[in-house]
């Protein structure tokens, strides 16, 4: 590496030294992957390049010792303009290096790649998440860097002040919790979460403030120049939990709808409120005379509490209608679709911020009313994109801040006081276990299912702090709080305790708690019956539906219906790009299944008549085994009604498949019977309700999209009650159309492993079959002037319909693929 | 057959499944219900609230299916007059609830091919026919002591009398 030449550069010596070093051990290392073979190069594992990359960066930061050097030249990045022609007599040097112009985006993309790839080593290594929480990672990573950046002497970027932070950091966190959020389940549990949330962080806050006044004010501990106030403040940050990133641990143990709903509205609200009072008490701080405040001023700050709360969220809401409005008419020009989302609600947020009005609670509600009709009026790939910009802000927000954290910990600034820190943990626990059991008593006496012990101690130990009480912590104004340092030693303590020790014990916990009885080994007779049962008892509660307080909600969904959505939602959604758009995604998905192995089950060589083996055969236990092995492994998974949020991914999962399968075996099976005269009507059949169902896998209980039928539902409404909450985890959308449209295609080839029965399909141009699922095939088959798009496999499709005639499947014809696995059933599927 | 909160809320829903307000529920009202078309066991659940070929089901009858479901009291079993009926949700009736959704031609016993058919249900299709085979014989071996093939009502609850079947299938909102 060339370094220009500079007389001001006494280091250039030895930082070539280093660097030389540096490449020497990469340059061994590459060229030892190169003697196993040059493919080797590529699948460097995770851990590899973490390692180039802190090695990249301990050469960046040597590099960057000259800069404390250069103090005149460089104050302004394109300086280096002048720089350059300030030393003309200087040779023009071939290669340059600047690093102090990029330096600040530079380092920041480097810790926020950093941070991705770590994430990847995590998840490769398929147990660890969940051991601990993802936060525990984060900081991990952020301690690393902290360490390279302390240990190189490295200047940190000035990147987190209290302007960045509540401006820009601070936004797509809380506005990725708001969108996330399942709005049922939450206004359901409401009255609870709202007293949990506020009670509790108010509790919380007043509780360790005065309790570490009092322990100030012992002298032995050197404590006594805090006073009240900055007590107080310090409970109030310190009471910031971040519940949500434990979920992910205890995610496989069934924890309870209304419990989840709990955790996460007291996530959502908690961040407001404490940032709420956090300003509250700075204000009060600020007032010098400490002696003057009055019980004037106290009821001044309470009342301003409530105004600040609820002006911000009206604003929210305000915003969240206006953006949901403007969404009506953007049907040409999709692109911006998602930026109008975010900006309103951004606008939202620094809103209600310019009036000292709770931003944070102003962007949540803005979230939440504008999902709802913005993810009707918005098209498909506008909805991913959202879902997945919001996703990745926030984890770049998140990044950033326990990288911030990292850098903090390891560095000179702390101050070390024993009981502080202690008696703060301390008090974190006992007051969080008061306020947790206290006000779950008194909710408890209102809630038609009362929360048990069980669910009160998880909710105690899921009190995990996170980024945000550090973010308050370290942007405290060194001038009212002498004491600074302590402070933020203290939270950081916390947060670690906290967030590793609470973190990794929890997953152990919960699962203790929901002790299983099964340990022995089941029977393949029980295991089938219990998996038969669980069905069972899944399908019955979808019978039952969701109780919930019906008059309420009926209300306001009859306005909803009646004004808002006619305001706020488009009309006339186009019919025949969608179906086309639909057929497009089938097509592929058909021709992926067909090749991936949904057709491996074609292994029906052999009739199973020539299994029928009466009487008894000794099974080895081997087989025995297997076949236990072939059950757990491939017998569906229970619906599960429990939510499921993960915070810092979206992933699908299996459970969509399966969903797949299920549905199209199930009109597989139900379309033969019609054929063969079932008098199964099929009217109104699981149509749009199924739809509405399946997009619900995807974690959001919207209506059907581009449901062409929509106006049609006056019992719409209550339909959202049938879509329980099942999966809670945020998926790309584009299942749904799938799983649709799907069930026409493969439909056939799954008729075929049924035993073989003959399978008459029509293609159903009956008229019983109306208004059918998806409007799938048929109704695409029917308004034929809608199909200007066709494409031609289509239109083939109805031709080799036409030649099938009985005595054989007949398969779709879009299902060309897939013919050439078809058995010798049916001769009529030749390629055309 | 439930308090009268639960009852509430039961006709509360069957008047919301009850689209066209008819009075009864028929199949395809049931069959709307989102969930359950992802259900394996979907139509065989809506089969069993139309018990002998009906093709609709009043509120007692709704009621009655779901009656099986109620959490068991454990201070009912103790007082209960022997010569009333057992309520619905006993475990030998919630037992023969089960045992209906296996045996579909009703003639008290499960076939092999009728458990065969279940199992299929229940398995993803990425298993072959041999093992469903063989994994249907097991199942029916396991259970089937009197050699005839098939799983009576006896041999059923016999093979599970190990399990919680109350708990199993209680719903708590039925309380």
């Amino acid at each position: 590496m060339y370094i220009t030449f500079d007389p001001g550069r006494r280091l250039c010596a030895l930082e070539t030294l280093l660097e030389a070093d540096v490449w020497h051990t990469i340059a061994h290392g590459v060229g030892e992957a190169h003697s196993m073979g040059f493919p080797m190069l590529v699948p460097f594992s995770p851990w590899c390049w973490l390692l180039l990359l802190v090695v990249l960066k301990c050469s960046e930061a040597s590099s960057d010792l000259n800069k404390s050097t250069n103090s005149t030249a460089q104050h302004e990045p394109n300086v280096r303009f002048a720089a350059a022609s300030s030393e003309a007599d200087e040779k023009i040097s071939v290669f340059a290096l600047d690093y102090d112009y990029v330096q600040i985006p530079y380092e920041v993309t480097l810790w926020i790649l950093l941070a991705s790839l770590a994430k990847i080593g995590f998840h490769l290594y398929h147990r660890l998440p969940g051991l601990m929480p993802e936060s525990c990672l984060l900081i991990i990573v952020g301690a690393l860097v902290g360490a390279i950046i302390f240990g190189t002497d490295h200047k940190s970027p000035p990147v987190m002040d209290s302007s960045i932070y509540f401006l820009y950091l601070l936004p797509p966190i809380v506005l990725e919790g708001g969108y996330f959020m399942p709005t049922r389940p939450f206004f359901e549990n409401i009255g609870s979460i709202l007293w949990w949330a506020g009670l509790g962080a108010l509790i919380n806050a007043f509780g360790i403030g005065l309790s570490l006044y009092l322990i100030c004010q012992i002298k032995a501990f050197g404590l006594t120049d805090v006073n009240l106030l900055q007590n107080l403040l310090f409970g109030s940050l310190i009471s910031a939990v971040d519940p949500v990133a434990v979920l992910a641990v205890f995610e496989e143990a069934r924890v309870n709808e209304p419990l989840y709903m709990m955790i996460f509205g007291e996530a959502l609200l908690n961040d407001g409120i404490s940032v709420v009072l956090y300003n509250i008490l700075i204000a009060f701080t600020k007032m010098h005379k400490f002696e003057d405040i009055e019980p004037v001023d106290i009821l001044a700050g309470c009342a301003r509490f409530i105004i600040v709360g609820v002006g911000g969220v009206f604003f929210g809401i305000i915003f969240g209608f206006i953006s949901a409005f403007i969404t009506r008419f953007t049907q040409n020009i999709s692109a911006i679709e998602p930026l109008i989302v975010f900006m309103f609600s951004y606008l939202s947020y620094l809103a209600a911020e310019t009036l000292y009005l709770s931003g944070i609670l102003a962007i949540t509600a803005c979230a939440v009313t504008m999902k709802k009709y913005v993810e009707e009026n918005v098209s498909q790939t506008s909805y991913t994109t959202i879902k997945y910009f919001m996703k990745m802000l926030s984890s770049v927000s998140e990044t950033l801040i326990f990288i911030f954290m990292g850098v903090s910990t390891i560095g000179k600034n702390h101050e070390w006081n024993w009981a502080f820190i202690c008696f703060t943990l301390v008090f974190c626990q006992i007051w969080r276990a008061i306020s947790v059991f206290a006000l779950f008593y008194v909710s408890n006496q209102f809630r038609t299912f009362p929360f048990s012990i069980k669910d009160q101690c998880i909710i105690f130990y899921s009190g995990v702090r996170g980024a945000g009480s550090f973010s308050l912590a370290f942007l405290l104004p060194l001038s009212l709080f002498p004491r600074k340092k302590m402070f933020v030693t203290a939270t950081l303590v916390v947060i670690y305790f906290t967030v590793f020790i609470q973190g990794i014990t929890i997953g152990p916990l919960v699962r203790y708690l929901d002790v299983r009885k099964t340990n022995k080994k089941e029977s393949i007779n029980e295991e089938l019956h219990i998996r038969l049962m669980d069905h069972l008892k899944a399908g019955i509660e979808d019978v039952c539906g969701q109780w919930s307080h019906y008059q309420v909600r009926d209300k306001f969904k009859k306005f909803d219906h009646r004004y808002l959505r006619k305001i706020l939602t488009r009309k006339n959604q186009p019919k025949s790009s969608i179906v086309s758009l639909y057929k497009k995604l089938e097509m592929k998905q058909a021709i992926e299944m067909v090749e991936t192995g949904i057709l491996s089950s074609t292994a029906f060589s052999v009739p199973h008549q020539a299994q029928r083996i009466h009487g008894t055969k000794r099974l080895s236990p081997e087989d025995v085994e297997s076949m236990r092995d072939i059950l757990t492994h491939n017998m569906y998974q229970v619906r599960q009604r429990t939510l499921s949020y993960n915070k810092y991914n979206l992933k699908p999962q299996t459970s969509e498949k399966q969903a797949k399968e299920i549905l199209i075996r199930r009109q597989n099976t139900l379309r033969e019977s019609m054929r063969k005269g079932h008098s199964l009507p099929w009217g109104k059949p699981a149509g749009t309700k199924n739809i509405r169902y399946l997009s619900f896998p995807y974690g959001h209980p919207q209506p059907i999209r581009r449901d062409p039928k929509v106006a049609d539902f006056t019992g719409d409404d209550s339909s959202d009650s049938e879509l329980p909450s099942i999966m809670f985890k945020p998926y790309p959308r584009t299942g749904t159309l799938q799983e649709r449209r799907l069930t026409q295609e493969i439909i056939p080839m799954k008729s075929f492993p049924r035993g073989g029965k003959p399978c008459h399909f029509g293609y159903p141009r009956n008229t019983s079959q109306e208004e059918h699922v998806g409007a799938g095939r048929r109704e695409a088959l029917r308004p034929k002037p809608l199909f200007h798009a066709v494409d031609e496999e289509f239109e083939s499709g109805e031709e080799s319909e036409e030649e099938a005639s009985a005595g054989g499947s007949r398969w779709s014809a879009e299902h060309r693929p897939s013919k050439q696995y078809h058995r010798s059933h049916s001769p009529l599927l030749q390629r055309k | 057959l439930g308090s009268r909160a639960s009852l509430l809320r039961l006709y509360h829903r069957f008047r919301a499944l009850d689209r066209n307000k008819k009075g009864y529920l028929s199949r395809v009202d049931l069959q709307q219900i989102g969930a359950l078309a992802v259900n394996p066991l979907g139509e065989r659940i809506i089969d069993s609230f139309f018990p002998d070929g009906n093709l609709r089901v009043d509120f007692p009858g709704f009621v009655r299916v779901l009656a099986h479901f109620r959490p068991v009291d454990d201070d009912d079993s103790g007082m209960r007059d022997p010569k009333q009926p057992e309520p619905l949700n006993s475990r030998m009736n919630k037992l023969r609830f089960v045992f209906q959704l296996y045996d579909l031609d009703r003639d008290g016993k499960i076939s092999r091919h009728e458990m065969l058919q279940v199992l299929r249900l229940m398995v993803g299709v990425q298993v072959t026919e041999e093992q469903l085979e063989s994994i249907t014989d097991r199942t029916v071996q396991e259970a089937d002591e009197d050699g005839d093939g098939a799983v009576s009502f006896l041999e059923f609850t016999k093979s599970l009398e190990k399990m919680d079947i109350e708990q199993k299938m209680s719903i708590r909102i039925l309380k």
